[in-house]
This record gives structure tokens, sequence and C-alpha cells, in this order.
């Protein structure tokens, strides 16, 4: 393959690997801002994503085949499903931690991602469990190029997920309050907001958000895993702090440009896909060390 | 002239709000100095951009020949300035004892390995840290307290901590933020001494912010006033207490009857 | 002066008749005189089980400085582990230098590691040094598992065993008192470390970073000296825990053994020496006394984990101790 088709081939790669990595991101990123937390279950709420999915398309895929519309379907109501959980875990674990030590939140959080991450290794023992979609090996030959059907419905998917987030932090009540919350909590509950629900409602969204992610992860891979979630958490995670954490355009950036990243980084001599995930992990020792708020991120003045 | 503080033209903006506007002023040696001005003057501010916490866009802070720009805040402790903060602060759940004994940190060096082997170095130092802290605590009167949880003590002597705190870092200027807050008269009465011991027994220069004028009148050799980032006026009590332009910056604002009272 | 627990808590009852002198000195004795006869009468499976509680003493010890005294969530822990194990298999038993002479080397690499990762990454607020220290964490596995000089995913064996004094470390009884020399030694460090300059500024750090540095300490460094001392921890760990196995793999060194030595580190109390030494205890022998628990372990911890943090709202310090 010439170099061009090579690069351009990375390119659609990059796009897609880049799709998952947004929409998990995002929701690192909605849940910074609003309580200043690093939801390190966010990885997890993933993985139980994809598993909801499959445990729903296995219930629909008499009625509605194994295609993507039952895929979508079932991602949907993941997504539902996985929404409330996030919620649920928020007002169980988080809530009750929010004047405790630093320290505190960040062990529950890892405490609530071993939990989820050990009920599915124990439910599946640890073995990869076939999604069972159906989607078919149909694409669009442009030259040496080859675009499956299925890289597009994802791409898709993923942009029309983030285009009907965008809309509702811009245009809906609720999402004004989130980003009023974000800025300045306590003046936002002395106005009137409902803190909580607003913070209620973006653990649903990011959650329901990644759960989508993982449904569709789960189709386009063909297999889940219970520790499928981890990797995703910190590549996600790694594209929240390069755009910026707290910034939801910087995610969608963010997740763009790390999967644009290591689809061109195994191109590297020497890197090659082995050695990606380090590509990717260097990358976020880098950011953090040199440009911590990324690239859309306010720089904060971190100081009294 | 320059004194043992020294600020030049300093100018701090935060997201577009200047909250010090081209601020010059000096601080004496064994002198008390007081900076006024009405709520949200920019007087912390300035406490924060003295001592490092905040950095200042233009302008130069000389203090005892160190440029204080340049350090981060632990380095303008160790070259010699200590402070107090509005809300005690004070660090929980130590007692009295082990709060003053921070103070003392920088002015020591026994390191892991010395902890580790007890070394005879490390144990005569950590004997003199708990002699010197005793010391202090003795110095504010607090030192019967010692052994009790700092948080759980009066108001008054909690301030008091911090202030035997702050000088257990040895420094040559102390700053003091709003240290009568919270205080009845007596305890006000107390402070004032507190503070001339400081100057004349330590041989300490102290810089204080504070609200009641009463106080500051009693206890300054020399006040600035500071009013939306800019000194407005600098000179004796009395001279102070005449000028125009502070009776104006405190008019219409609520701590404007209390400066007129007084 | 760091360690003390409620004075009602069973652990603060021990606590007293610990600082009783009259006390302390008969339990120390009782204590080592059980150390020392506990192989010949709990037989050789036992032995290997306590050779293992003691060497997540001394791991959970290293982990607890950084993370109980410093208050820093360290989610890499094990590459310590890592740099100390593979530094003896690849210096003493790939390159043939003396075991006691690779030693040094093994800390030095870890100190220098610790270093090199810590000094640009303690500044950052501790949700992102927690995610750093996790990723850390990965890239050695990782290397470990992909390197040539580190045997790949098979490790390395074959790790000769180290002589001390005339003496061939040879047996499971032999190795059990040699971790029980190191577990000792490391509890001593700690108390020292707590009791001392260093460990009052981890105090002042950990309760209020600005009021600290305004009293003229330098968190970084003091941050960063926990962080290296815990790597030395750990990497003495791994040598021992080298040559005792006599080979090591890449997947003694992944997420879930940080996890475990973090479990080891907080389920027995953060913060205080006896309380670690009980959660190392709780972690290597759960399995053993509830076997069917065994593949589910880290489920259990994780749950019990969960609990603890949400039934102590004012986090895992109880509100009379450190």
């Amino acid at each position: 393959m010439a170099l061009t088709d090579l690069v351009l081939q990375q390119l659609v790669n990059g796009l897609v690997l880049g799709s998952f990595y947004a929409l998990v991101a995002l929701g690192y990123t909605m849940v910074f801002g609003v309580v200043k937390l690093l939801n390190f279950a966010h990885g997890e709420v993933y993985m139980v994503g994809g598993f909801a999915g499959f445990v729903v398309l296995s219930v629909v895929s008499g009625a509605l085949g194994s295609g993507w519309t039952a895929v979508a379907f079932s991602m949907v109501l993941a997504m539902i499903g996985v929404g409330f959980l996030g919620v649920v875990i928020q007002r169980i674990a988080y809530q009750p931690m929010l004047s405790a030590p630093r320290l505190s939140i960040l062990i529950t959080a890892l405490a609530v991602s071993l939990v989820l991450q050990n009920s599915i290794l124990g439910a599946t023992g640890g073995r990869y469990v076939p999604f069972g979609a159906d989607l078919g090996f149909g694409g669009i030959n442009l030259g040496n190029l080859f675009i499956s059907h299925n890289q597009i419905i994802l791409v898709g998917t993923a942009g029309v997920l983030m285009l009907s987030l965008e809309l509702f932090i811009s245009r809906t009540q609720y999402g004004r309050a989130m980003r009023a919350v974000s800025i300045d909590k306590d003046m936002c509950r002395l106005m009137g907001i409902d803190v909580n629900r607003v913070i209620a409602v973006t653990f649903f969204l990011g959650s329901g958000l990644a759960a989508a992610a993982g449904t569709m992860a789960g189709a386009y891979y063909g297999s889940l895993w219970y520790f499928m979630g981890f990797l995703i958490g910190l590549k996600a995670f790694t594209a929240a702090v390069i755009g910026g954490i707290g910034s939801i355009p910087g995610a969608m950036l963010g997740g763009l440009i790390l999967g644009l990243l290591e689809s061109f980084g195994t191109m590297i001599p020497g890197v090659g896909s082995a050695w990606k995930d380090v590509f990717s992990f260097s990358i976020l020792i880098l950011v953090l060390v040199f440009k911590p708020t990324g690239l859309l991120g306010k720089s904060e003045q971190e100081r009294m | 002239m320059p004194g043992l503080l020294s600020l030049s033209d300093v100018t701090l903006t935060f997201a577009g709000n200047t909250v010090l506007n081209a601020v010059s002023f000096d601080v004496a040696e064994r002198s008390v100095t007081s900076l006024i001005g009405p709520n949200g003057a920019g007087k912390t501010s300035l406490f924060n951009s003295i001592t490092g916490f905040y950095k200042p866009q233009r302008g130069a802070i000389r203090f005892d020949g160190h440029e204080l720009l340049k350090l981060k805040p632990h380095q303008v402790t160790k070259a010699g300035i200590a402070r107090t903060f509005q809300n005690v602060r004070l660090f929980s759940e130590m007692t009295v004892l082990e709060n003053v004994m921070s103070g003392m940190h920088c002015r020591t060096h026994a390191g892991a390995l010395a902890a580790i082997l007890r070394t005879p170095s490390q144990r005569r130092e950590e004997e003199m840290i708990r002699a010197v802290s005793r010391q202090h605590l003795e110095f504010v009167g607090v030192w019967p307290e010692h052994n009790r949880i700092a948080t759980t003590l009066a108001y008054g002597h909690q301030r008091r901590v911090e202030i035997a705190r702050a000088l257990a870092t040895q420094p040559k200027l102390l700053l003091l933020d709003e240290p009568a807050a919270g205080l009845n008269p007596a305890e006000k009465l107390d402070l004032i001494e507190l503070i001339r011991r400081i100057r004349d027994e330590l041989g300490i220069s102290v810089l204080l912010i504070e609200h009641d004028m009463g106080l500051v009148m009693q206890i300054s050799e020399r006040i600035s006033v500071l009013d939306h980032g800019v000194i407005i006026a600098e000179g004796t009590p009395r001279q102070i207490q005449s000028d125009p332009r502070v009776i104006e910056a405190y008019l219409g604002r609520d701590d404007g009857e209390a400066f007129l009272d007084d | 002066m760091i360690e003390r627990s409620p004075v009602h808590s069973p652990l603060g009852r021990l606590q007293g008749v610990w600082d009783n002198p009259a006390y302390r000195w008969p339990l120390i004795f009782g204590l080592l005189a059980l150390m020392v006869v506990a192989p010949h009468v709990l037989g050789p499976y036992a032995t290997v089980i306590l050779t293992n509680a003691l060497l997540y003493v001394v791991l959970a010890l290293g982990l607890n400085v950084v993370v109980g005294y410093a208050g820093l969530l360290d989610l890499g822990y094990a590459a310590f582990f890592a740099v100390g194990a593979y530094t003896i298999g690849i210096v003493h038993h790939v390159y043939g230098l003396d075991f006691w002479l690779t030693l040094p080397i093994a800390v030095l690499a870890a100190a220098g590691a610790g270093i090199i990762i810590g000094s640009p990454t303690l500044r950052l607020r501790s949700d992102y040094l927690a995610i750093v220290t996790l990723g850390f964490g990965e890239i050695v596995r990782f290397s470990a598992r992909n390197l040539s000089i580190t045997g790949g995913a098979s490790g390395i064996s074959g790790i000769e065993r180290p002589w001390i004094f005339g003496w061939e470390m040879r047996s499971s009884m032999d190795f059990y008192y040699v971790f029980c020399v190191l577990a000792v030694l490391a509890v001593i460090a700690s108390l020292r470390l707590a009791d001392s300059r260093l460990g009052r500024a981890w105090l002042y750090v950990r309760h209020d970073e600005d009021a600290a540095e305004a009293m003229g300490i330098d968190r970084v460094k003091v941050k960063l000296a926990a962080y290296v001392i815990g790597a030395i921890y750990g990497s003495i760990a791994g040598a021992f825990f080298a040559v005792n196995l006599g080979a090591i793999s890449p997947e003694s060194f992944s997420f879930q053994q940080s996890v475990l030595i973090l479990m080891a580190v907080i389920l027995g109390g953060m913060g205080k020496v006896p309380g670690v030494i009980l959660g190392a205890f709780i972690v290597i022998l759960a399995p053993e006394l509830l076997r069917d628990v065994g593949e589910l372990r880290l489920l259990v911890f994780a749950a019990g984990l969960l609990l603890i943090m949400l039934f102590r709202p004012k986090g895992i310090w109880p509100s009379q101790g450190r």
C-alpha cells in the first residue's frame, strides 16, 4: 500500500477510535466540571454499558434480528439503564464524600470501579464474551481505501450523540444550569438552582454516553471483556486532559486527537500496535506535566 | 528610602480585574505598620503577593536583599516573612505544640535517614524544636494548653497559637491578617500588648491588615490606605485620620461609620 | 506522635497497652518469640503463607508512607516492587553480580525512578496523580512483558539464592526468617519516620497544603521524599521476593497487585503501623481462610472498602487518630 493510502486508512481508523474516546471522555469532563472529581469508575461504566447492550440484544434479537437496528435499540436501552446506574453511584458513593478529605472520595471511586470490574469478572469468568451482533462486511471503496459501512454508522452515531449533547447544553435549561454549576456551585445554590438534580443529570448523560460507546464497541469489535473499561478509561481520561478537562468541546477534540495520534502512532517503526498503549500513557504524562489545562481548558489560578 | 520590605509598582490582575494597581510602599525595620482600606480593596491579595501565593504581573518586591517575586511561598518564609490568616488556619486534629513545631521545619534539617537511624544530632534537633516551640508558646501565653487539640481552644487563644506558629519560623517580618477580628475588647488590649512585645522584645517588624480603627490608631507607627487596589494615602495615624481622601473612601461603605467613630 | 487510635476501639486499647512502658517490652518480646517459633509449630505450608504475609507487610508499610503518611494516592506501587525484582533478575542473575552488591543498585534504581516520575507529577492535583501513577505502573508492567532483557512474558528464572555470612538462604524457613527481619526493620523505620520532622511535615501538608507552605515547608520536596521512600521499601521487598521465588514474571506486578497492596494499607486502618500490618495479614490470609472466596477476593475487598468508606464519612483517618 502506498504511503498516502496507509495514511488515509489510519485517518479512518483514527476517526473511529477517536469517536469512542470522545464519547467516554465527555463523561469525565462533564462530571469534573460539576463536581470537580475525576470519576475513576467511569471506564467501568463504559464496560458495564457494553454488557448491558449485550444483554438487551440477546433478549430482542429474536424479534429484531442482530443487525444495526437491534444494536441501536439495545444501545438506547443500555444508555438509559446505565445512565441511571451512574446516578445511583453518584448518590450512594460520591454524594456523602463531598465534604470528606480529597483522598477519601478518590478511594471511594476506586472502590466503585473495582466492585464493578470484579462483579463482571465473577459473572463472566474473565472470558471474552461474543457480543452477538451481525453487522455485515459491506463498505465503500475509494481507490485503495476501504471504509466499511459499520465505520460510517459508528462515527455517524457518535457524531449525532455529541451533537445532541451540544444542543442540550446550549439550548436547554438543564444545560445552562450545568454550565453555571461548573463555574460556581455555591452561587447556583443561592440562586435557587437545584444543584443536586443538575449533578444527577450530568452523571446520567455522561454514563449514558459511555454506555453507548460500550455497546457500539461490543458490536463493532465483536466481543466484550471485563477488563475493557480499564484501558478505555485511561485513554478517555487522556483525551479529556488533552482537550482541557472541564471543557465539552475539549473532550470531543481531545478524543479525536488521541484517536488519530494512536492510529498514526502505530505507523511509527518500533511502536507498532503493541506499544500503542505505552505511547498513549506517555502522551498523558507529558500533557499533564507540561500543559495540564489542555488545549481548551481554563487555566486555574491554583492558589488561595 | 527602602525599608525592610519594599514594594514598587506592584500590579496584579485576575481575569481582567486589576486587583492591585501600581502599589508601592515600604515597611521599616522594627516597626509596626498597618494596611487599612474598605472591604475588597485588595489587602489580602497584597499579603498573598508578598508571600508568593499570587504572582503579580508587574512590579518588584524586595525584602532584606531578596527579590520576592521569583520565590515560591515556602522560600519567602525561609527568607524571613511569616503570616497568619484571616480565618485562623491551624492544622486540624493536631495539638497546639505540634502546630507551632511546624514553624520550625524550615529552620531545621534532619531528613529521612537521620530519622530512621535516630542519630544523636537528630535527637538533639528534636529536643531543640520542642524547646523553641515551647518558648514561643510561653511568649504568647498559651503554653498551659500545649497538649490540647489546637482547634478546640477558645478563638482568641487559637489566634495566639497561630501567631506563635508564625513566630516559630523566626521571621524578620510578621504579616497579621485581621488579627483582631472576633476578639472582645480585653483580648484586643492583649493583642496590642503582644504586637508591641513582638516588635520590642523580638525585634520583628509587624505589618497588619485590620479593620478595627481604634486598634490601628493605637498600635501603628505608619499606616497605608488601600482602596480599589491603589494606595491612596500613607502616613502617621494622625495624618491618616484627618486625610480627606481616606475619609471619602470609607464614607458610603459599610465600615464608613466605624472609621469616623474611632 | 503520629500513631494514635480512638481510645475505645480495639486497636485503641492495644495502643493503651503499647504506650505503657511496663507492658510494651514484654509485648514486643512475646511477639518476637511467637514469630521465631511459628514455623516449627505451624508447619511448612503455613510458613510459606506467613512469609507472603510478611512480604506484604513490608510492601504495605512502604505504600503506607506514600498514601497514609503523605496522603498521596499511588495506584502504581507495584512498579517499584517490579524494579527491585527485575534489577535482581537482570543484574544478579543474568550478569552475575553478587546479590548484596545488586541490592543497593536495585534500591538506587527505584529511588531514581521515583524521583524521575515524582518530580514533575507530584505538583499535580491528587486526582491526576492517581491516574499518572497508574499509567506509570502499566508502563512498567508492559515493558517487563515485552522487552527481551526482562525475559518477556515468561520472565526470569533460575535466580540464585544469596549467601550471608557463610550461610545460604535456601529453605522456605530460611526465607521466613529473612522476611521477619525485613518486616521488623520496616516497622521500626516507619515508626521512627512518623515521629520525626519529616513525619510531621507530611501531616502538615496533608491537612492544609497552603498553610504548610506558608510555614516554610516545601510541599513538593516533602511529597517526593515520601514517594521515594515508598519506592525504596518496594524495591527491597522486590529484591528478596525475587530470590525467594527464584523466578519472576510480569504477572506479579500488575495493577491488581498495586490494588491489593493498597487494600492492605487501607483495610486495617490507614496511616497506622499496627493497622497496616493487620491489613497485610487480612489480604493474604483471607483467601486461605475462605477457600471459595479465593477467586473473588478482590471483589470482597473492594466491596468491603466501599462499605468502610461510606460508613466512615470523615474518611479513613478516624477522628482521634491521624
